[in-house]
C-alpha cells in the first residue's frame, strides 16, 4: 500500500527525503516468521521442562481462610508448591521501577484476594496436565466480601476497600488529593457568559489486548549460578529489575531472552510471569514453564481498563468553545500497575488538541474488583480522545456548525499555551482536518480551508498563562467519608487564585519557555554546564557528566525556592525555536510571585542559591555558583534487588 | 501408556511416543522438536496450529496424536525446499504480510491447502480459506494481497 506524502505542507521546516520511509522494506524478523523459526519464548526445549499453573480466586472479593495443598502435593507428577510465604519480596507495584506509588500487589495472595482470578499459590509438576489435576485438588476456603466494580460506586461513602493499601479506594497523588488536578483560568466564570453549555457522558468498556501469544516466561539453571529466563515480556528491562526484587536475586544473575513477541499491544509489561517462573526455579533446580492458557489470557490478563468521561463545554454561538470541564474515572482494577501514570498521561492530554482559554479537570484512578488493568496502545490518552472527539460532535450539532469546521475553528496552533503550561508546537490539526475532508469529499468553508497551524496562534490571551482558580477539594479520604461530588468545582467552596504566568513550579522543569528538540536543557535540570570547551565550539552543555570528571552527581534542588528564578532571556537560544512572543511578560521582569500555598512548608527549605547572571543572548552565561544543595531529609527506603536508575532523589514529597 | 506413532513429516519419516490424550500440537512441538506450528488458544478458535494432514488443514491442537499414524503430515517447517522458499513465503516477505508472526505458520498452511487443490482462487475463495486463522496485528490485507500475489507465482521461486 503506498504511502502519500503531503510534502507541500510545512515544506520549509525541514529537509525530510526520507531514504527508508515510505519505501519497501524486508523486515529483518520475517524470515523467522514464515518459516516458522522466529524464537517466541515457548519455542525453547529443555529436557526435565516442569509446568507452573495457579490456584485462582473464583470470587470478585474474598477472604483466603485457609489454604490446603496436601492432597495435591501428594499427587503423581506434583514436584514443588509454592505459597505466598515462599517469595522473598511478595510486595511490589510495577512503579516501584520510578519510586512511584507504594508496593500494594502481592505476587501470590495470602490474606484477601480482590480480583476473580487473583493466584494464591502456584503448583509445580511434571505436565501441565498433572499440574492442572493438583490445582483442582487444592482446597482453599473463601470467605466472600462484598465488592465493588462501578468506578463512581467504590468512590461512595460505605464501599468495601477494594485495595488495602489505598483504603479510599483511590490512587494517593501527590500525598494530598484523591485525584490529579489541572486548573488553567476560571472555568466557572467562562461557563456563566457562555451562550452553550455542551455536556456529556462517555463510557469505554475494558478492553482486551488478546495477543495470539499467551503471556509466559520459561526459567531455567544455568551452570555459571545464573538464571536464563525466556518471556514474552514487552519489557524486558521492567521484567529483569522486578524479577530482581521479587526473588530477592541481585539481577547480574538474571539472564533475560526476550524481544520476540507474539503481540503485546501493551498487555505484556506487567512482569508476574517472570518472578515466578524463577522462583520455581530456585526451588526445584529445574526448568520451570508458566504460561498462561487462553482462558488465563482473557480473564487474568490485565485489560486496557474502562474509563469514564464527563465533559461540560461552555461554547459561543460562533462555536468557539471558552470552557472544558473533565471528570474521568481510570478502572485500575484491585491493584495499581500502571493506571497512577495513566491518569496522569491523561491530564497532559487534555484538553485535547484545542484552544480552550479555561479548562479544569479531575481526573481519579479508581480501585475496583475487577481484573487490574494494564497498558494497551496510547494507553491513557485513548479513552479520554473517544470522549473528547464525540463530545466535539455534539458541539457541533448544538451550536449547528460543520463538526470538522468545529474542530478547525477550536484546534491549537503553534505557539499557543496549553493548559498544562507548555506551548504548541508542530501542531498539524488543522491541516490533517482539511485533507481528510478533501479525501472524503466533504466541503468546508473557504475560510475554513485557509486556516493553517502556522497563523493566529501564539498571540494575545492564546499565548498566555491565565490568572488561574485553584481549590483544595477532593483531599485524600475527604471523598470517601462525605460523599462530595467527583467533578471539579462542583461544590460551593473556597477558591483560590494562581497568578497569571505561573507555570509549573516543579524544579525538574522550571519556568522557562521551551526549546528546540533534542536540545539539552541541562542548567534548567540542574546539572553543570562546561565552562569554555574546546577552542572554537560554540556554548556546551555537559550533561550529567559536568564540568570536573569526578565531581559527584549534582542534585536537583527539592523546592521552588532554591531554584533561581531564570530569566527566560537569558537562556541560551537555539537557532529559531518558538519562544515566548516578545509581547508576554518574561518571569524575571517581574518581582517574584509568592507561591499559592495554603499549606504550611513540610520540609525545611534548603539555603538559596546566588541567581545567574541575567544574559540577553548567547554565549550562555558560565554558572558559577555551586548546584543546589539537597536538604537532608527522608528518603524512599532503598529497595532492595534493584538497582537505581535515576541519581537523585525523586517523587513522592 | 504411551502409544508409538510413526507417519510422514514434511516428507520424511517421523516416529514418536504419544501419551495418552496428547494431541498432535504437542507431539510436534515437544515430541519432535518442530516448533513451526504455535498455540494460541488450545480450543480450536484461532488457527495458530494448523497443519496440513493429507492435504487438509486440521487444528493440530485439537487432534489426538495417534490419530495420525500412518498419514501424511504437512508443516510450516516443511514449506521450503532445501534454500528454496515456497512462492506464499516470497509473497509474505515482500508483501509485509507479518508482524509479530504468530499467526504466520498457521496462515502459510491454510493457504497452501488452498492453493494445492485451487491453484487460481479468487480473493472471496482466500478469505473463506483464512477465516478460521486469526491475526491481532496485519488487518489481514496484506495476508490476502500476499497469498493472491503468491498464486500467480512459481511455486519455488527461491529468492526472498
Amino acid at each position: 500500500m503506498p504511502v502519500e506524502f503531503r510534502k507541500d505542507l510545512f515544506a520549509d521546516e525541514r529537509d525530510d527525503n526520507l531514504t527508508e520511509i515510505g519505501k519497501p522494506h524486508i523486515r529483518q524478523d520475517i524470515l523467522g516468521h514464515v518459516t516458522g523459526r522466529s524464537p517466541f519464548y515457548d519455542d525453547h526445549l529443555f529436557d526435565g521442562l516442569l509446568h507452573m499453573r495457579c490456584v485462582r480466586s473464583p470470587h470478585h472479593h474474598a477472604r483466603v481462610r485457609s489454604v490446603d495443598a496436601s492432597s495435591a502435593e501428594r499427587m503423581p507428577g506434583v514436584v514443588r508448591v509454592i505459597r505466598p510465604s515462599d517469595v522473598p519480596v511478595n510486595m511490589n507495584t510495577l512503579l516501584a521501577l520510578l519510586d512511584f506509588g507504594r508496593d500494594d500487589e502481592p505476587l501470590l495472595t495470602p490474606d484477601k484476594v480482590s480480583y476473580r482470578g487473583e493466584p494464591v499459590l502456584a503448583v509445580i509438576a511434571t505436565s501441565e496436565r498433572a499440574a492442572r489435576a493438583a490445582v483442582a485438588e487444592v482446597r482453599v476456603e473463601w470467605e466472600e466480601l462484598p465488592f465493588v466494580l462501578d468506578v463512581e460506586e467504590a468512590l461512595a461513602p460505605g464501599a468495601p476497600t477494594v485495595n488495602q493499601t489505598y483504603p479510599n479506594n483511590t490512587f494517593d497523588y501527590h500525598e494530598r488529593y484523591d485525584h490529579q488536578k489541572l486548573r488553567f483560568g476560571d472555568v466557572e466564570a467562562a461557563f456563566a457568559s457562555a451562550d452553550h453549555i455542551v455536556e456529556g457522558e462517555y463510557q469505554m468498556s475494558p478492553i482486551e489486548q488478546a495477543p495470539l501469544e499467551t503471556c509466559g516466561a520459561i526459567a531455567a539453571p544455568e551452570t555459571n549460578d545464573r538464571i536464563v529466563c525466556y518471556t514474552s515480556t514487552q519489557a524486558l528491562f521492567f521484567s529483569v529489575a522486578v524479577a530482581a526484587k521479587q526473588t530477592g536475586l541481585a539481577s547480574s544473575r538474571l539472564h533475560f531472552i526476550g524481544g520476540t513477541v507474539g503481540g503485546g499491544f501493551g498487555g505484556k509489561v506487567d512482569s508476574h510471569h517472570e518472578p515466578l517462573a524463577i522462583l520455581g526455579t530456585l526451588l526445584t533446580g529445574r526448568p520451570v514453564k508458566y504460561m498462561w492458557d487462553r482462558a488465563e489470557e482473557m480473564q487474568v490478563g490485565a485489560p486496557r481498563g474502562g474509563e469514564r468521561w464527563r465533559l461540560k463545554d461552555g461554547v459561543m454561538h460562533d462555536g468557539r468553545i471558552v470552557a472544558r470541564s473533565l471528570t474521568g474515572f481510570f478502572d485500575a482494577g484491585a491493584y495499581t500497575r500502571l493506571s497512577s501514570y495513566a491518569v496522569q498521561k491523561a491530564t497532559g492530554h487534555l484538553p485535547g488538541p484545542y484552544t480552550i482559554a479555561n479548562v479544569a479537570s479531575n481526573v481519579y484512578c479508581v480501585y475496583t474488583n475487577r481484573t487490574p488493568s494494564t497498558a494497551m496502545r496510547g494507553f491513557g490518552i485513548t479513552g479520554v480522545d473517544f470522549a473528547i472527539e464525540c463530545h466535539m460532535d455534539k458541539v457541533a450539532e448544538t451550536v449547528g456548525i460543520d463538526p470538522i469546521e468545529l474542530r478547525i475553528l477550536n484546534a491549537y496552533r503553534d505557539g499557543d499555551m496549553k493548559a498544562h503550561r507548555r506551548q504548541a508546537k508542530n501542531c498539524a490539526l488543522i491541516e490533517s482536518c482539511q485533507v481528510v475532508a478533501g479525501k472524503s469529499g466533504w466541503t468546508l468553508s473557504q475560510d475554513a480551508m485557509a486556516q493553517s497551524s502556522l497563523t493566529g496562534g501564539g498571540v494575545g490571551w492564546r499565548a498566555e498563562i491565565p490568572q488561574t482558580v485553584t481549590d483544595q477539594t477532593g483531599r485524600i479520604g475527604e471523598r470517601r467519608r462525605s460523599g462530595a461530588p467527583a467533578d471539579p468545582f462542583a461544590e460551593a467552596g473556597q477558591r483560590a487564585s494562581v497568578p497569571a504566568g505561573t507555570a509549573n513550579e516543579h524544579p525538574a522543569t522550571g519556568n522557562a519557555p521551551q526549546r528546540d528538540d533534542m536540545v539539552i536543557e541541562a542548567e534548567r535540570l540542574g546539572f553543570k554546564v562546561a565552562t569554555g570547551g574546546p577552542a572554537g565550539a560554540g556554548p556546551t552543555s555537559a550533561g550529567p557528566a559536568g564540568a570536573s570528571p569526578g565531581a559527584p552527581l549534582p542534585r536537583v534542588a527539592e523546592h521552588e525556592q532554591d531554584r533561581p528564578v531564570s530569566a527566560p532571556n537569558a537562556m541560551p537560544r537555539a537557532s529559531g525555536g518558538p519562544s515566548l512572543p516578545p509581547g508576554a511578560a518574561a518571569p524575571a521582569e517581574r518581582a517574584p510571585q509568592p507561591r499559592h500555598d495554603p499549606l504550611p512548608q513540610r520540609d525545611p527549605p534548603a539555603p538559596a542559591s546566588s541567581p545567574p547572571t541575567a544574559a540577553p543572548a548567547p554565549p550562555p552565561p558560565v554558572q558559577n555558583a555551586a548546584p543546589p544543595q539537597v536538604p537532608d531529609g527522608p528518603r524512599p527506603p532503598r529497595r532492595p534487588g534493584v538497582s537505581r536508575f535515576i541519581s537523585g532523589p525523586r517523587g513522592r514529597r | 501408556m504411551k502409544t508409538p506413532v510413526t507417519f510422514s513429516l514434511n516428507g520424511a519419516e517421523a516416529a514418536a511416543f504419544a501419551d495418552p490424550g496428547q494431541n498432535l500440537l504437542d507431539l510436534l512441538r515437544r515430541g519432535l522438536g518442530d516448533l513451526s506450528p504455535k498455540y494460541g488458544c488450545g480450543q480450536g478458535t484461532c488457527g495458530t496450529c494448523t497443519v496440513l494432514i493429507d492435504g487438509a488443514p486440521h487444528l493440530s491442537c485439537l487432534v489426538l496424536a495417534e490419530t495420525v499414524q500412518g498419514r501424511h503430515v504437512e508443516t510450516t517447517s516443511g514449506l521450503a525446499h532445501g534454500p528454496d522458499l515456497h512462492a506464499l513465503q516470497t509473497a509474505f516477505i515482500q508483501g509485509f504480510a507479518a508482524q509479530c508472526g504468530y499467526c504466520t505458520p498457521g496462515m502459510l498452511m491454510a493457504a497452501k491447502a488452498l492453493l494445492d487443490r485451487n491453484p487460481s482462487p479468487t480473493r472471496e475463495e482466500i478469505i473463506d480459506a483464512i477465516s478460521g486463522n486469526l491475526c491481532r496485528c496485519t488487518g489481514y490485507e496484506p495476508i490476502v494481497e500476499a497469498i493472491l500475489a503468491a498464486s500467480r507465482a512459481p511455486r519455488h521461486s527461491g529468492a526472498i
